[in-house]
């Protein structure tokens, strides 16, 4: 009876998401007056500090061969029964929704995805995720004695409650992945966007690619990452992985500020789980403002000058 | 080469959401039902090219009553062979999964594709509870399939980025944007759709464990703040002081 966390890293370094896991692990540990515990693939040098976010023990997997459903679900599954887990939360990231549901098979355990706040065990276990692009909220019960959680990012704030923990090696030896991978493409620096608190988006608006730069300035001043709608992706401006909406990522940052973005509802299917959107658009009547909660009507190339302008003054006042 | 194609309806995007029996069923009523683009677009498309190249059979597979044969006709106009239907509507993935696992142990597929998720619950794990089901290999969120022999190479979608990688069939891919452009089923299609065998199969029996209790519509936005250009500073105050975000 206890919770095992699945932590993702990228060469060794625990990302939010996983900082996030963690943490929800804790608070359902502390819930059921039980313990939490970690377990990650590949290099553990950074792990220590798991602890300082709930977890009784971290263990490693000495296995560096790249994301295989197979090798993972088996990896964890292994350290649930060395830790007697019978709760399994993992991070809604691109690997952790590949793989959370066959060790839900593999388990034989219930499972609910993208679970939005702390479960209730009153009456079996209770979860309540976003559904329908986020114009409702599903309650669940899970009536297996175990569960697999997804959680999805931003859902929680991360406190510090414990100190750091030493990692341990687990005694399982993984056997050789199914899926080979080649080769891994990624933009350096900048936080992905599923995970960015703070997003400055762009559409069509902006009129063409050279036009970026205002765009980009504003997320520098507020140290955002910067996305874009459909068109401008299609149309090849910006990249694939900028594109937000019910094709693209789907989001909820804490700020999304949308520039000469219409807000046709499949854009919004992706971004309106946002706790504040800010939008920019010269059109009074562009749908987008409906959803927002902040509007600004104007010409974006006089606006977002003003607002990178004003972002600069207010960042060096604190 | 032998396709599974895991296809099913979705509310199109711009359904108004209601629900009913006290908010524990979603309200079909007046709703216009989509097969899942995901689904439809790139999975179904691309096994369509790849039997196009290769020679096979395709076939789609739902679970859900005889409501879903509208997509399922649409699916066959479109390009797939045949056509298999499980009778029962699927109170969650798991299940969808565990029925699809049964029915597709009677024929093996050298590829069985999926969308990587459904537009109205974006669950995206059925294609990994089938593939541990039925202990094949599953690589998800996949842009780009190629197949040489009976390798596949597969580009997949990460955060801020992608992975490439190979998996030997058979195999269970996710499908997202990338891997095919939607096709739109010509008259030939269509009338041929209608010929076209549809079998209809009993589920198996399975005990849930997951159900939802009920639905609820998030309150109201408390509406739209407007400033002007000119009124960027309070911008900034607001955000950092009304809605603390920065």
């Amino acid at each position: 009876m206890s919770v095992l966390v699945f932590i993702e890293t990228t060469n060794g370094t625990i990302k939010k998401s996983g900082l996030e896991a963690m943490y929800f692990g804790n608070l359902i540990a502390a819930q059921k007056n039980t313990s939490c515990h970690a377990v990650l693939f590949g290099n553990a040098d950074k792990a220590n500090i798991l602890g300082k976010y709930g977890a009784k023990s971290v263990f490693y997997i000495d296995y560096s061969k790249g994301f295989d459903t197979g090798i993972y679900t088996e990896g964890v599954l292994s350290a649930a029964a060395t830790v007697g887990a019978d709760i399994i939360i993992i991070a809604h990231t691109f690997n952790g929704k590949s793989f959370a549901g066959s060790v839900a098979a593999r388990w034989n355990a219930g499972i609910v995805t993208s679970v939005n706040a702390l479960p209730n065990f009153d009456n079996g276990i209770t979860v309540t995720k976003s559904v329908f692009s986020g114009k409702a909220v599903a309650t669940y019960r899970i009536n297996t004695t175990k569960a697999v959680l997804t959680l999805a990012g931003n859902s929680i704030q991360i406190q510090e409650s414990g100190s750091e923990v030493t990692p341990q090696k687990l005694d399982w030896t993984p056997s050789e992945p199914k899926v080979k991978v080649l080769e891994r493409k990624t933009s350096e620096g900048l936080v992905p966007l599923p995970e960015a608190e703070l997003v400055v988006s762009a559409g069509r608006g902006m009129k063409g690619p050279e036009n970026w730069g205002i765009v980009e300035e504003l997320a520098k001043a507020l140290q955002a990452t910067t996305a874009c709608s459909r068109p401008v992706a299609d149309t090849g401006w910006r990249p694939h992985h900028e594109h937000v909406g019910q094709t693209g990522v789907a989001i909820k940052p804490n700020l999304y500020i949308a520039i000469g973005i219409s807000g046709a509802i499949q854009h919004l299917a992706g971004v309106n789980n946002s706790k504040t959107i800010v939008v920019i658009n010269k059109d009074p009547e562009a749908p987008f403002f409906k959803a927002a909660d902040y509007g600004v009507v104007g010409d974006l190339f006089e606006v977002v000058p003003k607002l990178t302008e004003a972002v600069k003054k207010f960042k060096s006042s604190q | 080469m032998n396709i599974l194609v895991c296809i099913s309806k979705t509310p199109d995007t711009t359904s108004k959401i209601s629900f009913k029996s006290e908010n524990k069923e979603y309200n079909p009523d007046g709703i216009s039902f989509i097969m899942n683009p995901y689904d439809e677009w790139y999975a179904l498309v691309r096994a369509i090219e790849l039997v196009e190249q290769n020679g096979g059979n395709v076939t789609t597979i739902t679970v859900g009553d005889a409501s879903n044969d509208m997509i399922i006709r649409k699916g066959l106009a479109i390009g797939a062979n045949d056509a298999i239907r499980i009778d029962i509507n699927p109170k969650e993935p798991f299940e969808a999964a565990f029925q699809i696992a049964e029915a597709s142990k009677q024929k093996p597929y050298d590829l069985i594709l999926l969308g990587k998720e459904t537009i109205d619950y974006n669950g995206s794990i059925l294609g990994s509870i089938l593939a541990e089901l039925l202990h094949l290999p599953f690589i998800s969120f996949a842009t780009k399939l190629e197949l040489s022999g009976k390798t596949f190479t597969v580009t997949r979608e990460i955060e801020g980025g992608e992975e490439i990688c190979q998996v030997e069939g058979p195999c269970v891919i996710s499908a997202a944007k990338g891997m095919a452009e939607q096709r739109i089923p010509n008259m030939k299609g269509i009338m041929t759709s209608k010929s076209k065998p549809l079998n209809v199969m009993a589920p198996v029996a399975y005990q849930n464990k997951v159900e939802v209790l009920t639905f609820t519509l998030p309150g109201e936005k408390k509406g739209v703040k407007m400033l002007s250009p000119d009124q960027m500073d309070e911008l900034v105050a607001l955000l950092h002081e009304e809605a603390k975000v920065i």
